[in-house]
């Protein structure tokens, strides 16, 4: 068993630095042919540019997408340059430079990988996915019987922020900058998935096609190891098979067979404001011109947000869609599982997390108050601020850095809900609605509780659990996910997430059961 | 101001103490020889087990101390002057009180057994007995094997430790099967099923004789008494239960028996002077409860009790319904009211065990008035609440299994056995009970 288990590390270290390589392992040529089409497509009327491109970068062979990307910007940026001291605005180019050379490049790949496409998913892909199975799998018999299995964790430098955590962690942020930020770099990963993303949509993968596939890889390959890990814990293993199909069918499958068919891209599960641009102007023109269909969805998204999160709240909690349904939420399920445990328990992380949360949720209204406005007036400066300028900040800081970068690319050091916990607006929104009208609630059983603190260090949202349940107090809280972990891992069968009467929601057992009466009358007078 | 001294910064003085604070504002000092902060000593072993780390035992943030005005004192009182009102410390300090609280705990039994004090024999109650471990059992080339001496709470928890670092143990009971002296026959026999499960070599019925030395004062084996078997090992563990940690009172003019002696009101017989928590013996054992009660949920109510006391408001020491938790291994295990090992007279049991042998639950009640008297249940999770309440009202054993879906605590979407369990014992009664589905009404409604 140990043996399989190592195989498949190494396995997947082989995959991973092979998918690593590929960065630096492409040619790229593009021709003027390729070169003639793209500036008829896009339109571009500024000479300059198309000379000097020509000059310098048709038909010659680059063997790095590095130097490429950057003839181009150079050429980019001068061109432009004249062009507006030159008030020859039409002539601009106002593309965002690193789009701009991903479109240029991303055609322009040729020799191995390009040719191998098939060959090199399995290289990287493949031994990935085998890998980290042949890793993961053994557990059902290392880990013995089903039962809580947390032996060593805060002995193992993956999971307590030792050397490989710290790896994983620069690993992730690395992977996030570029995916956002330099998608030109990262064109040869795109090769690899052209086949899958031609199958679904009929047009090549882009990044964001990379994104979404590698995100269902990970969270199935990570969804089997929670489903081994809980196997003793239905209700785990419930909500991991929810996670999994919300990510799959509505997050993946379902938004590239409409893009199949000449409709709109859309998440029908993903709600705004955590899906901020929903009310940008390019988004609602596309949706009022696309029929029906477009109109349903933009039904849909407004119904979600105003209707359906608050009511299912009210009945279940924001688990129902931050542990049940939420991508966001399942990458931090499956992926952040190892994780959980390094979330800071401190109050001053209480602190800084609600005024983080609340104004990244005041950003966004805020954000889309303007959005709205511009559309209806179409004023594109409200107030003295530009509704663009505020657009481009929210998406640059919150879109990218924070959910991404921050989010993801932290769970190794701050555990796998640093997003969920410190940042979506639609947590603190559906927070709101948790700690103030809903069914949901954490039971505490009674006097039971050893104050171990089990279920305070694994609550990845960093609630002290403990310090409610030693006192016999309910656990109600905005920022809960209702992961059900703190229930699994408690010794004592002291917490039972549920849904009940809103009466007695808060403290009905102010009394540490055990005591008599009579004391429990002058502990709970204040 | 009034000073309030504790010695013992475990549950029961950190409770008193916070509960002093809440109602006064009187001095109040915390002092203990172990650690510098109050942790949670049924979560050590969790931390040599890699689940938490030691800082995550703690309860408190070190600045909850300062912002309540606690003071914390770090050192062992080595004697109490009464008539001078004066603890003197090992170091030769001493400190005044004007009201002293005895919150000292418990130490492990060492029954005299020949090499008990060697190097790698432990017992496993302090933080420093958990360092102790670190330092002889590593990990499994440094302890090829270990012992564990004594069949209780404490010594299926460090079996399972030592077992989380694939340590191979040996684990001697004295009694016949596993905990029986509390566990009637067939949970105790689930539990040693579960111990063999986990590779554990269990030895039944079998006690220490000594444990033999190598050349450099550390244990190297041990013999047992009734076979003269000498087993190998490199780290001995004691866990033949705990008893009050009261040696530094011999003299003091403070009564004791085996622990600290209490009235109702915690108070010695000292004037100004309390005992609570492991260390406290009633006088009388209240109800069927102990006079020693060395449990987690005792110790916090006795600090509860004696905060009011102190604080003006004299009551007596009332814990209500016995209740209790543990977990062995995978098996978690709760128990409200009593369930003997061995049934009294003019009681009944009722025995129900899952096919996989992993759950069971067992009912006590009165033959004749079908009084119910209490559970034991093991991988099933109940509701304190619910069963205190029906103990309250002395319900009917009947009563108990028609409704018993409103105590279940299981997660949600656990699969639920109580119509089994009914099924089993309408059978064996020839009764005709039907469970009820779970109320919300029924479980909130107050008595
Ligand atoms: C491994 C383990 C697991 C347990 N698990 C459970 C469980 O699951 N459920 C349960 O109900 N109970 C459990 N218990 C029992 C429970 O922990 C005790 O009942 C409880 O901790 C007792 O609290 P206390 O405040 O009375 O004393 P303690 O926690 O023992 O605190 C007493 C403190 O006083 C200090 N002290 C003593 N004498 C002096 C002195 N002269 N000068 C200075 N300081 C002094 C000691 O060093 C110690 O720090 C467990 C115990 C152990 C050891
Ligand atoms: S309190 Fe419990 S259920 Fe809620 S987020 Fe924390 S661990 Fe999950
Ligand atoms: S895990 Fe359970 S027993 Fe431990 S502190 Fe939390 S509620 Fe209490």
């Amino acid at each position: 068993m140990k043996a399989i288990k190592y195989t498949g590390l190494v396995l997947f270290l082989a995959g991973l630095a092979i998918f690593t390589s590929l960065l630096f392992l492409g040619k790229y040529e593009v021709t003027t042919e390729a070169f003639d089409a793209f500036t008829t497509s896009k339109g571009i009327k500024s000479e300059l540019f198309i000379n000097s491109f020509k000059q310098r970068i048709t038909d010659k062979e680059y063997t790095s997408q590095f130097t490429l990307s950057s003839d181009i910007l150079e050429i980019l940026d001068s061109s432009n340059e004249i062009h507006k001291k030159n008030q020859e605005w039409d002539k601009v180019i106002w593309d965002k430079p690193h789009n701009f050379a991903y479109d240029l490049i991303k055609p322009a790949g040729k020799g191995s990988i390009v040719e191998h496409k098939g060959m090199y998913w399995w290289l990287t892909f493949g031994l990935g996915i085998i890998g980290s199975l042949m890793f993961i799998l053994p557990n059902i018999i290392l880990l013995g019987a089903p039962g809580i299995k947390n032996n060593g964790i805060f002995l193992n430098a993956a999971t307590n922020r030792g050397w490989i955590g710290i790896g994983a962690f620069v690993y992730l942020v690395a992977f996030y900058i570029l995916l956002y930020f330099r998608p030109e770099y990262i064109v040869n990963w795109t090769y690899v998935l052209d086949p899958i993303s031609s199958g679904l949509s009929g047009n090549l993968a882009s990044q964001w096609f990379l994104y979404g596939f590698l995100y269902c890889v990970v969270m199935i390959v990570m969804g089997i190891r929670m489903y081994i890990k809980y196997r003793h814990n239905m209700y785990q293993i419930i909500r991991t098979t929810a996670v999994l199909f919300f990510q799959i069918a509505f997050a993946f499958l379902i938004p590239e067979i409409l893009v199949r068919f000449n409709k709109p891209y859309f998440d029908f599960k993903n709600a705004f404001p955590l899906d901020y641009d929903f009310f940008f102007d390019w988004n609602i023109n596309n949706l009022i011109n696309s029929g029906n269909l477009g109109l349903f969805m933009l039904v849909w998204g407004i119904a979600l947000t105003v209707i359906i999160v608050p009511v299912m709240v009210y009945f279940f909690g924001k688990r129902w869609y931050c542990s049940w349904v939420c991508g966001c939420g399942g990458l931090a399920e499956t992926l952040g599982d190892p994780y959980r445990q390094l979330s800071s328990k401190r109050l001053v992380a209480w602190k800084v997390e609600r005024w983080l949360i609340h104004g990244v949720l005041i950003f966004s209204l805020v954000m889309t108050a303007f959005t709205l406005y511009s559309y209806f007036t179409t004023e594109a400066t409200v107030l003295g601020i530009k509704t663009q300028d505020i657009q481009f900040y929210y998406g640059f800081l919150i879109g990218s850095w924070f959910s991404g970068v921050i989010g993801t690319g932290f769970y190794p050091i701050m555990g796998n809900r640093t997003w969920c916990r410190f940042g979506c607006p639609l947590a603190a929104y559906m927070g709101l609605v948790q700690r103030f009208k809903s069914r949901f609630r954490i039971t505490t059983n009674g006097g039971q509780c050893i104050s171990c603190g089990n279920c305070s260090t694994y609550c990845e949202q960093g609630i002290d659990v403990r310090a409610y349940a030693q006192k016999g107090e309910n656990i109600v809280r905005a920022s809960c996910v209702g992961c059900g972990v703190c229930s699994a891992v408690c010794p004592r069968g002291v917490l039972k997430l549920e849904n009940g009467p809103e009466a007695g929601r808060i403290n009905p057992t102010d009394v540490l059961l055990g005591n008599d009466i009579d004391l429990m009358n002058f502990v709970n007078k204040k | 101001m009034e000073h309030i001294v504790i010695i013992g910064n475990g549950i029961s003085g950190v409770t008193a103490a916070r509960h002093i604070r809440k109602l006064s504002d009187k001095k109040i000092t915390i002092i203990s020889g172990e650690t510098d902060y109050f942790f949670s000593r049924t979560a050590l072993m969790y931390v040599y087990m890699g689940h938490m780390k030691f800082e995550h035992t703690q309860p408190y943030e070190s600045w909850f101390w300062k912002k309540n005005r606690i003071e914390l004192k770090k050192g062992f009182v080595s004697k109490v002057n009464h008539e001078q009102n004066e603890l003197v410390f090992q170091n030769g300090e001493t400190l005044s009180y004007d009201k002293l609280i005895l919150a000292v705990g418990s130490k492990p039994n060492k029954f005299g057994w020949p090499g008990q004090d060697l190097d790698g024999v432990m017992g496993m109650y302090h933080k420093q007995d958990l360092q102790n471990l670190e330092k002889y059992a590593p990990d499994n080339t440094a302890c090829k094997r270990a012992v564990i001496v004594g069949g209780g709470l404490i010594g299926i928890e460090l079996a399972e430790m030592l077992h989380s670092r694939h340590i191979p143990v040996t684990f001697l009971v004295r009694e016949s099967s596993f905990w029986n002296g509390v566990l009637p026959a067939g949970e105790s026999a689930m539990i040693n099923r579960e111990i063999l499960d986990n590779h554990i070599d269990l030895r039944l019925g079998v006690n220490l004789k000594e444990i033999v030395a190598d050349e450099n004062g550390k244990a190297k084996g041990i013999v047992i008494a009734e076979t003269d078997e000498f087993i190998e090992c490199d780290v001995v563990g004691l866990t033949a239960g705990v008893s009050p940690n009261v040696d530094f009172l011999r003299e003091s003019g403070i009564e004791l028996g085996r622990g600290i002696k209490v009235n109702r009101y915690l108070e010695t017989n000292i004037p100004n002077i309390y005992a609570i928590g492991d260390c406290a013996e009633q006088h009388e054992a209240i109800g069927s409860r102990r006079p020693i009660e060395a449990v987690w949920y005792t110790g916090r109510m006795m600090g509860e009790t004696v905060a009011q006391t102190i604080c003006g408001n004299r009551i007596q020491y009332k814990p209500g319904h016995w209740f209790n938790s543990a977990k062995f291994i995978d098996i978690e295990y709760q128990t409200y009211g009593w369930v003997w090992a061995k049934p009294k007279e003019g009681t009944s049991q009722f025995y129900w065990e899952h096919p996989n042998g992993k759950k069971c639950i067992h009912l006590n009640y009165e033959t004749d008035s079908r009084k119910f008297i209490g559970i034991n249940t093991f991988g099933i999770r109940m509701r304190h609440e619910i069963f205190d309440r029906w103990l309250n009202e002395e319900q009917t054993v009947e009563h108990i299994l028609e409704h018993l879906k409103d105590a279940n605590f299981d997660p949600e979407f656990y699969k639920q056995y109580e119509s089994e369990i009914v099924s089993k014992f309408n059978q064996e009664n020839n009764t005709s009970i039907k469970v009820k589905a779970k109320s919300w009404k029924r479980i909130f409604s107050r008595v």
